[in-house]
Protein backbone atom coordinates (compact mmCIF):
# COMPACT_ATOMS: atom_id res chain seq x y z
CA UNK A 1 0.00 0.00 0.00
CA UNK A 2 2.47 2.00 0.72
CA UNK A 3 4.14 1.74 -2.61
CA UNK A 4 1.22 2.49 -4.46
CA UNK A 5 0.81 5.86 -2.32
CA UNK A 6 4.69 6.51 -3.54
CA UNK A 7 3.86 5.94 -7.13
CA UNK A 8 0.81 8.54 -7.24
CA UNK A 9 3.19 10.97 -5.73
CA UNK A 10 5.85 10.83 -7.66
CA UNK A 11 3.16 10.60 -10.70
CA UNK A 12 1.40 14.08 -9.53
CA UNK A 13 4.35 15.54 -9.06
CA UNK A 14 6.02 14.93 -12.01
CA UNK A 15 3.13 15.82 -14.09
CA UNK A 16 3.47 19.14 -12.09
CA UNK A 17 6.40 19.75 -12.91
CA UNK A 18 5.58 18.79 -16.45
CA UNK A 19 2.68 21.48 -16.60
CA UNK A 20 5.06 24.24 -14.88
CA UNK A 21 7.15 23.81 -17.70
CA UNK A 22 4.90 26.10 -20.17
CA UNK A 23 3.76 28.48 -17.58
CA UNK A 24 5.96 32.24 -18.30
CA UNK A 25 9.18 32.81 -16.73
CA UNK A 26 9.10 34.74 -13.15
CA UNK A 27 8.96 38.25 -14.11
CA UNK A 28 8.24 37.90 -17.56
CA UNK A 29 7.13 41.51 -18.97
CA UNK A 30 5.51 39.54 -21.65
CA UNK A 31 3.29 37.40 -20.36
CA UNK A 32 -0.47 37.05 -20.00
CA UNK A 33 -0.68 37.92 -17.02
CA UNK A 34 1.86 40.96 -17.26
CA UNK A 35 -0.01 42.73 -20.11
CA UNK A 36 -3.82 41.80 -19.88
CA UNK A 37 -4.69 44.18 -17.01
CA UNK A 38 -2.04 44.95 -14.87
CA UNK A 39 -0.21 48.16 -16.19
CA UNK A 40 -3.70 49.63 -16.45
CA UNK A 41 -3.83 48.76 -12.29
CA UNK A 42 -0.08 50.51 -11.99
CA UNK A 43 -0.35 53.24 -14.17
CA UNK A 44 -3.91 54.49 -12.67
CA UNK A 45 -4.03 53.73 -9.11
CA UNK A 46 -2.87 56.58 -7.37
CA UNK A 47 -5.23 58.90 -9.65
CA UNK A 48 -8.06 56.70 -9.03
CA UNK A 49 -7.65 55.69 -5.50
CA UNK A 50 -5.14 57.83 -3.71
CA UNK A 51 -3.44 54.26 -2.50
CA UNK A 52 -0.10 53.93 -3.35
CA UNK A 53 -0.06 50.36 -2.27
CA UNK A 54 -1.28 48.65 -5.21
CA UNK A 55 -1.76 45.64 -3.86
CA UNK A 56 -4.21 46.93 -1.39
CA UNK A 57 -6.19 49.24 -4.10
CA UNK A 58 -6.79 46.03 -5.97
CA UNK A 59 -7.51 44.23 -3.06
CA UNK A 60 -10.29 46.63 -1.16
CA UNK A 61 -11.13 49.04 -4.15
CA UNK A 62 -10.76 47.48 -7.34
CA UNK A 63 -11.27 43.28 -6.27
CA UNK A 64 -13.97 44.81 -3.22
CA UNK A 65 -16.70 41.94 -3.80
CA UNK A 66 -14.13 39.15 -3.57
CA UNK A 67 -12.64 40.96 -0.14
CA UNK A 68 -16.18 40.48 0.99
CA UNK A 69 -16.85 36.78 -0.07
CA UNK A 70 -13.40 36.43 1.82
CA UNK A 71 -14.48 37.85 5.11
CA UNK A 72 -17.97 35.59 5.27
CA UNK A 73 -16.07 32.73 4.71
CA UNK A 74 -13.93 33.94 7.77
CA UNK A 75 -17.29 34.73 9.56
CA UNK A 76 -18.42 30.97 8.23
CA UNK A 77 -15.24 29.53 9.95
CA UNK A 78 -16.00 30.89 13.26
CA UNK A 79 -19.57 30.22 13.06
CA UNK A 80 -19.16 26.60 12.64
CA UNK A 81 -16.67 26.49 14.90
CA UNK A 82 -18.94 27.65 17.86
CA UNK A 83 -21.56 25.39 16.25
CA UNK A 84 -19.42 22.13 16.31
CA UNK A 85 -17.72 22.52 18.93
CA UNK A 86 -19.13 24.97 21.81
CA UNK A 87 -21.15 22.75 24.72
CA UNK A 88 -23.30 24.49 27.56
CA UNK A 89 -23.32 23.74 30.83
CA UNK A 90 -26.49 22.82 31.19
CA UNK A 91 -26.48 20.83 28.26
CA UNK A 92 -27.41 17.03 29.37
CA UNK A 93 -27.42 15.16 25.95
CA UNK A 94 -23.11 15.12 26.07
CA UNK B 1 -5.39 23.03 28.86
CA UNK B 2 -4.99 26.41 30.02
CA UNK B 3 -5.00 26.96 33.87
CA UNK B 4 -3.65 30.05 36.00
CA UNK B 5 -0.08 29.10 36.59
CA UNK B 6 2.11 32.23 38.72
CA UNK B 7 4.78 32.03 36.55
CA UNK B 8 5.84 35.87 37.33
CA UNK B 9 9.04 35.94 34.36
CA UNK B 10 6.03 34.82 31.99
CA UNK B 11 3.38 37.42 33.08
CA UNK B 12 6.11 40.14 32.85
CA UNK B 13 6.62 39.95 29.86
CA UNK B 14 3.45 39.10 28.23
CA UNK B 15 2.18 42.13 30.34
CA UNK B 16 5.15 44.57 28.61
CA UNK B 17 5.04 42.31 24.86
CA UNK B 18 0.66 42.79 24.63
CA UNK B 19 0.51 46.84 24.18
CA UNK B 20 3.76 46.78 21.39
CA UNK B 21 1.66 43.65 19.60
CA UNK B 22 -1.55 45.69 19.62
CA UNK B 23 0.17 49.00 18.43
CA UNK B 24 1.85 46.94 15.83
CA UNK B 25 -1.31 45.37 14.74
CA UNK B 26 -3.42 49.15 14.89
CA UNK B 27 -0.33 50.70 12.75
CA UNK B 28 -0.48 47.29 10.41
CA UNK B 29 -4.18 47.82 9.64
CA UNK B 30 -4.20 51.98 9.30
CA UNK B 31 -1.46 51.82 7.33
CA UNK B 32 -2.31 49.40 4.64
CA UNK B 33 -2.65 51.80 1.82
CA UNK B 34 1.23 53.13 2.33
CA UNK B 35 2.85 49.59 3.13
CA UNK B 36 2.29 46.12 3.09
CA UNK B 37 -0.52 44.88 5.55
CA UNK B 38 -4.07 45.59 5.79
CA UNK B 39 -7.27 44.53 7.85
CA UNK B 40 -6.29 40.53 7.49
CA UNK B 41 -2.76 40.54 8.67
CA UNK B 42 -3.26 43.29 11.43
CA UNK B 43 -6.17 41.77 12.45
CA UNK B 44 -4.39 38.01 12.82
CA UNK B 45 -2.04 40.23 14.77
CA UNK B 46 -4.60 41.60 17.46
CA UNK B 47 -6.02 38.39 17.35
CA UNK B 48 -2.51 36.44 18.73
CA UNK B 49 -1.96 39.12 21.10
CA UNK B 50 -5.22 38.03 22.74
CA UNK B 51 -4.32 34.15 22.67
CA UNK B 52 -1.00 35.71 24.20
CA UNK B 53 -3.07 37.02 26.98
CA UNK B 54 -4.87 33.58 27.29
CA UNK B 55 -2.18 31.81 27.20
CA UNK B 56 0.02 33.36 29.74
CA UNK B 57 -2.86 34.53 32.13
CA UNK B 58 -5.79 32.09 32.40
CA UNK B 59 -9.13 31.79 29.93
CA UNK B 60 -11.29 33.98 32.78
CA UNK B 61 -8.91 36.60 32.63
CA UNK B 62 -9.67 37.39 28.71
CA UNK B 63 -13.29 36.49 29.07
CA UNK B 64 -13.52 39.41 31.48
CA UNK B 65 -12.69 41.52 28.81
CA UNK B 66 -14.01 39.97 25.83
CA UNK B 67 -16.96 37.99 27.14
CA UNK B 68 -18.05 35.63 24.62
CA UNK B 69 -21.52 37.34 23.54
CA UNK B 70 -19.34 40.40 23.01
CA UNK B 71 -16.78 38.53 20.95
CA UNK B 72 -19.23 37.03 18.66
CA UNK B 73 -21.69 40.25 18.04
CA UNK B 74 -18.12 41.13 17.02
CA UNK B 75 -17.52 38.71 14.60
CA UNK B 76 -20.33 39.46 12.99
CA UNK B 77 -20.44 43.18 13.03
CA UNK B 78 -17.33 43.66 11.20
CA UNK B 79 -19.01 41.83 8.05
CA UNK B 80 -21.71 44.66 8.64
CA UNK B 81 -19.26 47.20 8.97
CA UNK B 82 -18.37 46.12 5.30
CA UNK B 83 -21.41 45.31 3.81
CA UNK B 84 -22.97 48.75 5.39
CA UNK B 85 -19.89 50.78 3.87
CA UNK B 86 -21.38 48.74 0.35
CA UNK B 87 -24.81 49.52 0.81
CA UNK B 88 -24.64 53.04 1.61
CA UNK B 89 -23.10 53.28 -1.64
CA UNK B 90 -25.71 51.57 -3.42
CA UNK B 91 -28.17 53.86 -1.35
CA UNK B 92 -26.52 57.26 -2.25
CA UNK B 93 -27.00 56.22 -5.87
CA UNK B 94 -23.88 54.41 -7.35
CA UNK B 95 -22.86 50.74 -7.61
CA UNK B 96 -21.83 48.50 -4.49
CA UNK B 97 -18.79 49.09 -3.14
CA UNK B 98 -17.81 52.24 -5.63
CA UNK B 99 -16.47 53.89 -2.52
CA UNK B 100 -16.47 57.20 -5.17
CA UNK B 101 -19.87 58.08 -4.36
CA UNK B 102 -19.48 58.86 -0.62
CA UNK B 103 -18.25 62.51 -1.05
CA UNK B 104 -21.72 63.72 -0.80
CA UNK B 105 -21.64 62.61 2.85
CA UNK B 106 -17.51 63.49 3.65
CA UNK B 107 -15.78 66.02 3.34
CA UNK B 108 -13.18 64.96 0.51
CA UNK B 109 -12.78 65.14 -3.08
CA UNK B 110 -13.89 61.45 -4.76
CA UNK B 111 -10.87 60.77 -5.21
CA UNK B 112 -9.20 60.65 -1.60
CA UNK B 113 -12.90 59.31 -0.25
CA UNK B 114 -11.96 56.27 -2.08
CA UNK B 115 -8.72 55.99 0.04
CA UNK B 116 -11.35 56.09 3.18
CA UNK B 117 -13.74 53.60 1.52
CA UNK B 118 -11.00 51.17 1.67
CA UNK B 119 -9.76 52.03 5.10
CA UNK B 120 -13.68 51.43 6.32
CA UNK B 121 -13.50 48.53 5.14
CA UNK B 122 -10.09 47.41 6.24
CA UNK B 123 -11.39 47.92 9.49
CA UNK B 124 -14.36 46.05 8.97
CA UNK B 125 -12.37 43.19 8.06
CA UNK B 126 -9.42 43.86 11.03
CA UNK B 127 -12.76 43.43 13.85
CA UNK B 128 -14.01 40.36 12.11
CA UNK B 129 -10.63 38.80 11.91
CA UNK B 130 -9.73 39.38 15.46
CA UNK B 131 -12.94 38.16 16.73
CA UNK B 132 -12.62 34.97 15.36
CA UNK B 133 -9.36 34.08 15.50
CA UNK B 134 -10.31 34.56 19.91
CA UNK B 135 -13.26 32.59 19.23
CA UNK B 136 -11.70 29.49 17.85
CA UNK B 137 -8.24 29.38 19.57
CA UNK B 138 -11.26 29.73 22.45
CA UNK B 139 -13.64 26.49 21.32
CA UNK B 140 -10.49 24.51 20.04
CA UNK B 141 -8.08 24.60 22.66
CA UNK B 142 -10.65 23.59 25.59
CA UNK B 143 -13.41 21.60 23.30
CA UNK B 144 -15.68 24.11 23.79
CA UNK B 145 -16.41 24.04 27.27
CA UNK B 146 -14.79 26.91 28.76
CA UNK B 147 -17.39 27.61 31.54
CA UNK B 148 -15.92 25.25 33.77
CA UNK B 149 -12.21 27.14 34.61
CA UNK B 150 -10.66 24.01 35.64
CA UNK B 151 -10.58 22.62 32.01
CA UNK C 1 23.61 35.75 -7.26
CA UNK C 2 20.06 35.28 -5.90
CA UNK C 3 19.84 32.14 -7.55
CA UNK C 4 22.15 30.70 -4.78
CA UNK C 5 19.35 31.82 -2.04
CA UNK C 6 16.99 30.04 -4.00
CA UNK C 7 18.11 27.13 -4.01
CA UNK C 8 18.92 26.59 -0.09
CA UNK C 9 15.25 28.23 1.03
CA UNK C 10 13.60 25.34 -1.41
CA UNK C 11 16.02 22.78 0.35
CA UNK C 12 14.89 24.05 3.80
CA UNK C 13 11.57 23.99 2.58
CA UNK C 14 11.88 20.48 1.36
CA UNK C 15 13.49 19.05 4.61
CA UNK C 16 10.99 20.89 6.84
CA UNK C 17 8.27 19.51 5.05
CA UNK C 18 9.64 15.82 5.00
CA UNK C 19 10.53 16.59 8.46
CA UNK C 20 7.39 17.22 9.55
CA UNK C 21 5.53 14.25 8.47
CA UNK C 22 8.19 11.93 9.45
CA UNK C 23 8.55 13.06 13.20
CA UNK C 24 6.46 11.34 15.90
CA UNK C 25 5.97 14.14 18.26
CA UNK C 26 2.63 16.19 17.10
CA UNK C 27 4.23 19.51 19.13
CA UNK C 28 7.65 19.03 17.10
CA UNK C 29 5.37 18.67 13.96
CA UNK C 30 3.84 21.93 14.17
CA UNK C 31 6.63 23.29 15.18
CA UNK C 32 7.99 22.12 11.72
CA UNK C 33 5.27 23.34 10.04
CA UNK C 34 5.46 26.73 11.54
CA UNK C 35 9.23 26.79 10.43
CA UNK C 36 7.95 25.69 6.79
CA UNK C 37 6.00 29.21 6.88
CA UNK C 38 8.97 31.50 7.74
CA UNK C 39 11.06 29.70 4.97
CA UNK C 40 7.72 30.31 2.20
CA UNK C 41 7.45 33.64 4.11
CA UNK C 42 11.19 34.05 3.25
CA UNK C 43 10.79 32.77 -0.44
CA UNK C 44 7.62 35.08 -0.92
CA UNK C 45 9.68 38.41 0.10
CA UNK C 46 12.67 37.04 -2.00
CA UNK C 47 10.04 37.11 -5.08
CA UNK C 48 8.87 40.73 -4.31
CA UNK C 49 5.18 39.62 -3.17
CA UNK C 50 5.35 41.24 -0.05
CA UNK C 51 2.07 41.30 1.00
CA UNK C 52 1.66 37.62 0.89
CA UNK C 53 4.94 37.02 2.80
CA UNK C 54 3.38 39.27 5.54
CA UNK C 55 0.29 37.15 5.42
CA UNK C 56 2.11 34.03 5.46
CA UNK C 57 4.39 35.21 8.82
CA UNK C 58 1.12 36.62 9.99
CA UNK C 59 -1.30 33.49 9.35
CA UNK C 60 0.72 30.42 8.48
CA UNK C 61 3.74 30.56 11.34
CA UNK C 62 1.67 32.89 13.97
CA UNK C 63 -1.87 31.68 14.36
CA UNK C 64 -1.98 28.07 12.83
CA UNK C 65 0.71 27.44 14.97
CA UNK C 66 -1.02 28.35 18.30
CA UNK C 67 -4.06 26.87 16.48
CA UNK C 68 -2.40 23.36 16.00
CA UNK C 69 -1.19 23.69 19.76
CA UNK C 70 -4.44 24.35 21.18
CA UNK C 71 -5.97 20.88 19.25
CA UNK C 72 -3.00 18.93 20.28
CA UNK C 73 -3.65 19.49 24.05
CA UNK C 74 -6.94 18.12 22.95
CA UNK C 75 -5.70 14.91 21.79
CA UNK C 76 -2.73 12.67 22.40
CA UNK C 77 0.87 13.67 21.45
CA UNK C 78 2.22 10.95 19.53
CA UNK C 79 1.50 9.66 16.93
CA UNK C 80 0.58 5.69 15.98
CA UNK C 81 2.36 5.34 12.50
Amino acid sequence: MKVLALIIVILTGSLLIYSSLDMPDWGDPNSPASTHVSPRYIEKTIEETATPNAVTSVLADYRGYDTLGETVVIFTAAVVCILLLRRFEDDKTH
Amino acid sequence: MIRLIEDLHIQFVCRIMVPLIQFFALYVIAHGHYSPGGGFQGGCILGASFILMMIAYDIEYVKKRFPEKFNTFMVAFGVFLYAAIGALCLILGAEYLNYGILHKILPADPVKVRALGTLGIEIGVGITVSAVMLSIFLNLSTFGKHEKSEV
Amino acid sequence: MIWIVDILLLTIVVICAIGAIYVKDLLSSAILLGAYSFLMCLLWTEMGAVDVAFTEAAVGAGISTAFFIGAIYQTTRRTKD
